[in-house]
């Protein structure tokens, strides 16, 4: 059943317009970037031989591919979310859920499931391009795998954030306002409370708000640290969301 | 479960809602065997569509319980909402989506098994005249198609009971004429609860109508009895040479006289009177001109205004 609405809402994000535009920008956005990384790398290619232990071209090139993608996950993800339950709110369609033999959890996690598939897809398609380094050199895929990984589950943070502001409201502006501001504000106060608690010496309560701070996790992923505790932080942030917002589906049935 | 004429689809008891301080539906119950069409009737505001949605499990009551072929809906939602069919106000159509697409995601929410899912969407889409547009796109359909595709993602899972509000609001008269078929048609075999504010309508597809008037039932029995209720108790007399208004009050049995237009006068009987043969004696002896002698259509207004009247006295 799960399955059966995260394809809806994948059929529905490709018959609009902004799933291609989102598509194509960030595909040309990225191979800019792409390009001119590997027109340093040439360039500096004799003097990295020089070095005694250099980096690779998948630390030099493919690295930064993904901490752009982040930071356009932090623009795209509130307006590809915004539809799924505000607009539908909007629209009066979700009834056809709430009325179906469906469970509010399998909505909510139908509709992460499809906004993770779409988003796992331009992951993919970013991916091609430093695989596509093999036509003339090594990867490191070690890395590669970490960073992918790492980008996927920042993905689905952002999503299950965005999904929460989403069911906050009935108009899908408002949602992707308010998924911008609930991002952008956990970063800054994830991070700054790690820092300052750290800081003084605080360990644990530093540790416990860098939960709130994903983009600080997948900092981890982008050196290629795989490390459990990175991931625990982000699967309990995600869960929190989605739980959050199962919750107000189901305030929505009780408040009318 | 008991034969399949008397077993009983939707039972509720005591059914209330509150939008904070605003009651909107006060205690409505209501029982439904299989087989039967029930029209809820009220004018806007009367707690038809928040009494459904409570049905449907789409708001959760106040107060009050409700179950779906015995199943209670709160404590197996799933499994009650399996065998129900909504259609509410406003169609919930994924535009982007052609009719056949739409159909068939019905059937997969509503767990038609995957072997019979393509008959099923087949079916439902002939039952409503859906055939020669399955390929269309929703939002390319004209409202009259759109109400069926509503209709007909209500019971593509071939549902023990359908709920449709005002379904045929904004069509046009042969398309009206259409769903009402295929409304009756879908009473043969399960339990059919319809709102609407026509009164009409009620009376040419319902076994049974249950009148809702600030969120409380006032009227609750067959057709027949509705008929009887409204009927032969007021006429329309067209009069061309018309006597003063006290006149035609004075016949005996007359309670109530008021004037409708040139030469028209409404005539309200008392209970239990028929004073029709004294009025058409009267008018010739008299001179009066009749020309017209009609029983007055009542309006649900009528209706709403004398039951409510009839709870007052009481």
């Amino acid at each position: 059943m799960i399955f059966t609405i995260a394809r809806k809402e994948l059929k529905a994000l490709f018959a609009s317009p902004l799933a291609w535009v989102v598509l194509t920008f960030v595909q040309v956005m990225l191979a800019f970037g792409f390009l001119k990384r590997i027109d340093d790398f040439m360039a500096f290619q004799p003097r990295l031989v020089q070095m005694p232990n250099p980096p690779g071209i998948t630390e030099l090139v493919a690295a930064p591919i993904y901490a752009t993608l982040a930071i356009i996950f932090l623009f795209a993800i509130p307006l590809l979310a915004m539809r799924l339950i505000a607009e539908e709110r909007r629209n009066q369609t979700l009834v056809l859920l709430m009325s179906a033999p469906i469970s509010m959890t399998e909505i909510a996690l139908g509709k992460f499931v499809g906004l993770l598939a779409f988003l796992s897809i331009l992951v993919g398609l970013a991916t091609l391009m430093p695989l596509s380094l093999l036509l003339g050199g090594r990867l490191d895929f070690g890395l590669l795998a970490s960073l992918v990984m790492g980008v996927v589950l920042l993905a689905a943070c952002f999503s299950a954030i965005a999904l929460y502001a989403s069911s906050l409201t009935a108009q899908p502006f408002v949602a992707s306002m308010i998924a911008f501001g609930l991002l952008l504000g956990m970063l800054l106060a994830g991070e700054t409370a790690a820092d300052g608690l750290r800081g003084r010496g605080w360990a644990v309560p530093a540790e416990l708000a860098q939960v709130l701070s994903p983009l600080k996790n997948f900092e981890s992923f982008a050196k290629g640290m795989l490390d459990s505790y990175n991931v625990v932080c982000m699967l309990l942030l995600i869960a929190v969301f989605l739980i959050l917002t199962i919750r107000r589906l189901d305030a929505a049935r009780l408040r009318g | 479960m008991g034969s399949p004429a008397t077993e009983i689809t939707v039972s509720a008891q005591g059914l209330s809602r509150k939008f904070g301080a605003h009651t909107a539906v006060a205690g409505v119950s209501l029982a439904l065997k299989r087989g039967e069409i029930l029209g809820f009737l009220g004018p806007n505001g009367a707690g038809k569509t928040t009494t459904m949605q409570m049905l449907t499990g789409n708001l959760a009551p106040s107060l009050g319980a409700i179950s779906i072929c015995g199943i209670d809906l709160f404590e197996a939602p799933t499994a009650a909402k399996a065998r129900i069919g909504y259609l509410p106000e406003t169609p919930p159509l994924y535009r982007e989506l052609t009719v056949r697409e739409y159909i068939d995601l019905a059937a997969r929410l509503h767990r038609v098994p995957k072997t019979t899912r393509d008959a099923a969407v087949t079916a439902a889409l002939a039952d409503c005249g859906l055939t020669d547009v399955a390929k269309r796109l929703i939002g390319a359909l004209s409202k009259g198609y759109q109400q069926r595709v509503g209709i007909a993602q209500a019971i593509v899972h071939r549902p023990d009971v359908v709920i449709l509000d005002e379904p045929t609001v904004g069509l046009d008269p042969n398309q009206i004429r259409e769903i009402r078929n295929l409304i009756r048609n879908l009473g043969r075999d399960c339990s059919v609860i319809l709102s609407t504010h026509i009164l009409p309508e009620v009376e040419s597809v319902c076994d049974r109508v249950q009148i809702l008037h600030h969120g409380a039932t006032v009227f609750d029995d067959s057709i027949a009895a509705l008929k009887q209720f409204q009927g032969g108790r007021t006429i329309v007399l067209g009069l061309k040479h018309p006597p003063r208004a006290e006149e035609v009050a004075a016949v005996a049995g007359v309670a109530r006289v008021e004037p409708a237009g040139e030469g028209v006068y409404r005539v309200t009987f008392a209970d239990d009177a028929d004073p029709t043969e004294e009025l058409v004696r009267r008018a010739v002896a008299q001179a009066w001109g009749l020309y017209q002698l009609t029983p007055a259509q009542a309006s649900l207004e009528d209706v709403f205004s004398s039951l409510t009247r009839k709870e007052e006295q009481v």
